[in-house]
């Protein structure tokens, strides 16, 4: 309760309000500065008092063979979440609670979400309500039951001050592929900072995976705890709406030639990485992927199989692996040579085959962090690319969409 | 200067300014304090004992957990200054007090006197938020 109210003194709140559920991501290790302050909770006996669910940890528990780092960062990752499940939290660690059907709030519900990617999704496409809650808070707010009235809690935060309108020269192809989302959601990130933002421009109606990668990229680049789609998101129905009938801070334009230097950015391999150029491993599934995308990489693997020596990994929840395992999708998956990984996530942990080659991959979050995390090259792609050049071994483009290449 | 309290103490050292905001979650090696986000206009650089002053923070809400780990390592800055208030950064602090009676002071000033902090330049943080630059 005391992490309660100095975070309350923090935003400058002067009360504190119920909440129905929380997102706890202080379950990942990062050192044994988050196993001296969870023992501080286990030896208060502190239970949760809101149904929580835990983000992803340092390993797979379900398959820590997977695990290639020192073992004793294992066992002290595996003691992290284990302390997180014995506050009372559900053992789901997934970085996407918002693809579990029994996890998502609903419009208007106050929560208390942590991890940026959960955060971003859970304000601006489900309508729920949540400030960029971190390490420590979230656990503290869990068995509190309570935050801070304050920030995104509050409805007139949410209103978009900053407009981010689509340039004509973007093609319309483009607005209509994967490709896209990702990558603007690095330009919103940038552009945006902290600040709340309405993305005009858009086609109406976007699926809920292409408003995960322009959430989770957007927090990689930058602050942003929350955007506006107009026409898909629950609080822009129209621009107007967005700005909540007020005059926004700034209107900015967005050029393809801008997407096309953020895409650029996250490749870091040599040259760019052009077509041909030979990779190592494919990762997919930052955040954890939805069965839709499981579904996805089946189909455009279409039978093949990643080439020789080329790892092809996918993360995703382990509730979700359990939904494909009964359907057979994990079985043929697996059995093309497709390695799925839950509990954790292959940017934070040492799970990828050593190899001197760079990796690839669909995510602009993964494609941010992973050189810093892991030490990787990365190439970046959308999954239809990385697929395709997971099975011949070497980097694979799709015609281009981005105007003159 | 007097900025905002986000988290109190005492401290002092060699400015480091950042020309761009940091994630300490993917950004910062708590074993050693260096930068280590490949994107970073300074990679390499290591925030160990420096005055940090930086517009805000960035993404990930793990960064409370990174920081609380480079006070009990030994490589935490002596203190940050802000632009904006992060609540994620003020929580890491807060909880690295707790656990190591270690206060790393956070304090918001406004952009125009962040901007006005050369970097190198010998700053001095106040219990009350007081910043001296000499």
């Amino acid at each position: 309760m005391r992490l309660v109210v100095r975070a309350a003194e923090a935003l400058g709140a002067d009360q504190l309000i119920p909440i129905t559920r929380a997102h706890v991501d202080s379950c990942l290790y990062h050192g044994e500065a988050t196993i001296d302050f969870v023992e501080r909770l286990v030896e208060g006996s502190a239970q949760v008092t809101v149904p929580t669910t835990l983000n992803v940890g340092a390993l797979d528990l379900l398959h820590p063979e997977l695990w290639r780092g020192d073992p004793r960062v294992a066992e002290r990752g595996r003691l992290l979440m284990d302390h997180y499940r014995s506050l009372g939290c559900q053992p789901t660690y997934t970085c996407a609670p918002y693809q579990l059907a029994h996890a998502r709030p609903g419009f208007g519900e106050q929560v208390a979400w942590a991890e940026s990617n959960a955060i971003v999704f859970c304000n601006s496409v489900l309508g729920a309500r949540t400030e960029r809650y971190g390490d420590f808070t979230d656990i503290a707010c869990a068995i509190a039951g309570r935050v801070p009235d304050a920030g995104l809690h509050r409805a007139d935060a949410r209103r978009a001050v900053l407009v981010l309108r689509l340039g004509p020269d973007i093609p319309a192809e483009l607005l209509d592929d994967d490709a896209l989302y990702p990558v603007l959601g690095i330009v919103l990130g940038r552009r945006a900072g902290s600040r709340v933002a309405v993305i005009d421009g858009l086609p109406h109606g976007l699926t809920e995976e292409r408003l995960k990668a322009v959430g989770a990229a957007a927090a990689s680049s930058g602050a942003v705890a929350m955007f506006h789609a107009v026409g898909s998101t629950p609080e822009a129905p129209t621009l107007d709406a967005a700005l909540q009938g007020r005059e926004p801070e700034e209107v900015a334009t967005v050029r393809l030639a801008e997407l096309r230097a953020a895409r650029d950015e996250l490749t870091t391999a040599g040259g760019g990485a052009p077509p041909g150029t030979p990779i190592g491993s494919v990762s997919l599934g930052t955040p954890h992927a939805s069965l839709a995308e499981l579904r996805a990489v089946e189909r455009e693997l279409a039978g093949a199989r990643p080439g020789p020596g080329v790892e092809l990994l996918v993360s995703t929840a382990r509730s979700l692996l359990a939904d494909a395992e009964e359907e057979g999708l994990a079985p043929r998956l697996r059995a093309l040579g497709v390695e799925l990984l839950v509990d954790t996530c292959s940017y934070i942990a040492p799970i990828l085959r050593p190899t001197p080659l760079p990796a690839m991959t669909d995510s602009g979050k993964w494609a941010y962090y992973a050189p810093g995390n892991i030490g990787v090259e990365v190439v970046f792609g959308t999954l239809r690319e990385c697929v395709r050049s997971a099975v011949e071994g070497r980097v694979w483009r799709d015609t281009d969409l981005w105007g003159l290449a | 200067m007097n900025g905002r309290v986000l988290a109190r103490g005492v401290a002092g050292g060699r400015a480091l300014v950042l020309d761009e905001p940091l994630s300490f979650w993917g950004g910062v090696d708590p074993e050693t304090g260096a930068i280590i986000d490949a994107r970073h206009p300074q990679l390499g650089a290591s925030v160990k004992g420096r005055v940090l002053v930086l517009r805000s923070g960035r993404g990930s809400s793990s960064s409370s957990s990174v920081l609380a780990e480079t006070v009990r390592a030994g490589c935490a800055p002596a203190a940050i200054l802000l632009g904006e208030p992060d609540l994620i950064l003020a929580v890491g602090a807060a909880v690295a007090e707790e656990l190591y009676g270690v206060r790393l002071p956070i304090v918001q000033l406004g952009l125009a006197e962040l901007a006005g902090i050369p970097d190198g330049a010998s700053v001095s943080i106040g219990e009350d938020g007081e910043v001296r630059v000499s």
